[in-house]
């Protein structure tokens, strides 16, 4: 009879850790994969290089006229000088301070979200939520506590674009909801008003939308009635992105396994119960790349509001391009709306792939 | 002793009846799932039921609880009929805890909080006092370190036993446990039937679909055997297996007993 000895542990070949051993297997594990990593690499070069010396080393950066700008690279000063229409629309100057002000709030109120354990989290959610917008729309609007009445057909610029696309999201993801529910119903009237519904706005184009709404609304209504322009087309995306968000939604609740609803039923939850705390806190959390998704797509498609008249930062960059003094740069102005509306739905991806990280709970389904 | 449609008379008249399935049907579509069942259960009863798959044994303690609907018949339990009205299955759900084959744990919730959700929501009970009772019962199915961990990373007897300590959070008189072992490893299936002796010898009501026939052997005060969605046959452990009646019962047994 033998007894088993238990073999040491060996380090690795040499060949198999360290940077070369990277390069062999990731850049050139055969001649075919050599050539394309080379291919890459001089595409690399052909534009990398010029691209950077055109928006940082030849660019300029200070002036208040195009004479500033000579050097030949890239023309940052249009873009400073334009920067506050770009961010506040036509919003008088001297008031600016009221949509700082909100902004400020805003992260103030938001930054404890972020940070664990926070004791007051149960009610600044709720506050953000509901109280918030109010107080915003307060500043924003004014006409009460001496603050100068802005319409809103004033309001624009990136203000704008954030104003519809946080209404839009806030909007959007509780009525989806609602409408997965209801398309999951056993009862057939709910069923069938949320199926209907859901088709209706899916099959629409949100260009329609943005047009019945401030074109076609009007007509219906009765002779002078008012209702704001920008009222309207929040409402259309809202309804609009929520039956997408709806989908979405579902898609989660059918993931679900059947045992989930049966186990808490047999607890005796009642219907509403199990959703809020056990089927939706699971769909929702299953669901979130696709949520994000909607909401980068929505942010995106505020720009639309461009053709009711509505002017957004992408609207007011085309205005400034426009302007005689300064014919000939449309590459900053549009550089500069792609680089915003980029770090906008970067941060919106990055915070999702954070949030699923830290909703992970190890669970195999 | 081998009629299966009459109620046994003995014991039952002693203790109040829990449970009292009279003329219960229930169809698939046109499938035929439960064929004129008949049972009473008294307080205390330990029922084992077992019969090949498909054969509606599962489906009739899901009709308990009302996971399933009966279409004919009629289902009480403590006194109180599932009848449409909402008001009547959640009392009924209150005073019925059920164990899954699969457990169903709500897995984005901690052991703690899948134990203390139904007493907190359904029950009314402050958080403290649940999560109290909670540790208790953990404690009781010897689970009580795992408390803060998540159900994905327990094995699966574990899982199991904590899905029992979740249904005996809410107090309920009665427990149904559908084929609670099918699915674990065998080294983990004892774990579970000794919490499930425990339990039996603390005076629960239990009904249990089962192939553990060591268990019905040693805790089941009946057996029943259940095939094509009938009764056919009910008797205590010893008879049961020693002097089955019918033939089916008898190709039945010799069929799981055989290995």
């Amino acid at each position: 009879m033998t007894t088993h000895v238990a073999h040491p542990d060996l380090p690795p070949p040499s060949t198999s850790i360290g940077a070369i051993a990277w390069l062999r297997a990731n850049l050139f594990s055969s001649w075919l994969n050599s050539l394309l990593t080379l291919g890459s690499v001089y595409l690399l070069y052909l534009t990398i290089p010029p691209l950077i010396s055109w928006a940082l080393i030849n660019a300029d950066w200070v002036g208040t006229s195009r004479e500033a700008c000579e050097s030949g690279g890239a023309c940052w000063v249009f873009v400073g000088v334009r920067m506050n229409q770009f961010m506040y629309g036509l919003y008088p100057e001297t008031e600016y301070w009221r949509i700082n002000l909100a902004a400020v709030l805003l992260v103030v109120l938001m930054t404890p979200l972020f940070i664990k354990r926070f004791p007051w989290k149960r009610w600044l959610v709720p506050f953000v939520l509901f109280g918030y917008p109010v107080i915003a729309f307060v500043l924003f609007s004014g006409g009460v506590l001496g603050l100068e009445y802005v319409e809103t057909s004033r309001w624009g610029g990136l203000t704008l674009t954030l104003i519809l696309s946080s209404v839009g999201m806030a909007a959007s993801l509780p009525l989806g909801i609602v409408l997965a529910l209801g398309r999951r119903s056993h009862m057939p009237i709910v069923k069938s008003l949320s199926v209907v519904f859901i088709e209706f706005w899916r099959g629409v184009p949100l260009i329609t939308v943005l047009f019945m709404s401030s074109v076609m609304l009007p007509l219906f209504l009765p002779e002078g009635t008012h209702f704001d322009k920008l009222l309207r087309a929040m409402i259309g995306i809202a309804l609009f992105q929520s039956a997408y968000m709806a989908e979405v939604v579902r898609s989660g609740l059918q993931a679900i396994p059947k045992g989930q609803y049966e186990a808490a039923q047999a607890l005796g939850l009642s219907y509403w119960q199990s959703m809020g705390l056990i089927i939706l806190p699971q769909a929702l959390k299953l669901v979130i790349p696709g949520i994000v998704n909607t909401f980068i797509a929505l942010f995106k498609d505020t720009t639309l509001v461009l053709i009711i008249g509505l002017f957004d930062m992408l609207a007011m960059i085309q205005a400034a391009l426009a302007d005689p003094n300064w014919l000939g740069y449309a590459v900053e102005g549009l550089t500069f709306a792609a680089l915003v509306y980029w770090v906008f739905c970067f941060s919106m991806s990055r915070y999702s792939l954070a949030l699923e990280r830290k909703l992970h709970t190890g669970h195999a389904r | 002793m081998s009629d299966a449609n009459t109620s046994r008379p003995d014991s039952a008249m002693a203790e109040p009846q829990m449970i009292e399935l009279r003329h219960v049907h229930k169809w698939y579509g046109q499938f035929h799932v439960l064929k004129d069942i008949n049972l009473t259960v008294s307080k205390g009863e330990r029922i084992v039921i077992c019969g090949p798959s498909g054969s509606g044994k599962s489906t009739m303690i899901r009709c308990i609880n009302r996971l399933e609907e009966h279409q004919d018949g009629q289902i009480i339990v403590d006194g109180t009929e599932l009848t449409d009205d909402i008001k009547h299955i959640d009392q009924i759900r209150r005073e019925v805890g059920m164990v899954f084959q699969h457990f169903n744990l709500f897995p984005h919730l901690t052991v703690l909080e899948n134990c203390c959700l139904a007493p907190i929501w359904v029950r009314r009970m402050p958080r403290k006092e649940a999560e109290r009772a909670a540790m208790q019962y953990l404690e009781k199915v010897k689970i009580p370190e795992q408390a803060k961990k998540y159900p994905g990373q327990l094995s699966g007897g574990q899982q199991q036993r904590v899905a029992i300590a979740r249904s005996l959070c809410m107090n309920p008189s009665i427990m149904l446990f559908d084929e609670p072992t099918s699915a674990l490893d065998p080294e983990m299936i004892k774990e579970v039937l000794d919490t499930m002796v425990e339990l039996a010898e603390s005076g629960m009501t239990m009904l249990c679909v089962t192939h553990e026939m060591g268990f019905a052997k040693t805790v089941a005060n009946r057996v029943i055997f259940m095939d094509g969605g009938e009764i056919i046959e009910q008797n205590e452990p010893e008879a049961f297996f020693h002097n089955p009646q019918s033939d089916r019962t008898k190709l039945f047994l010799s069929q799981i007993l055989a290995h």
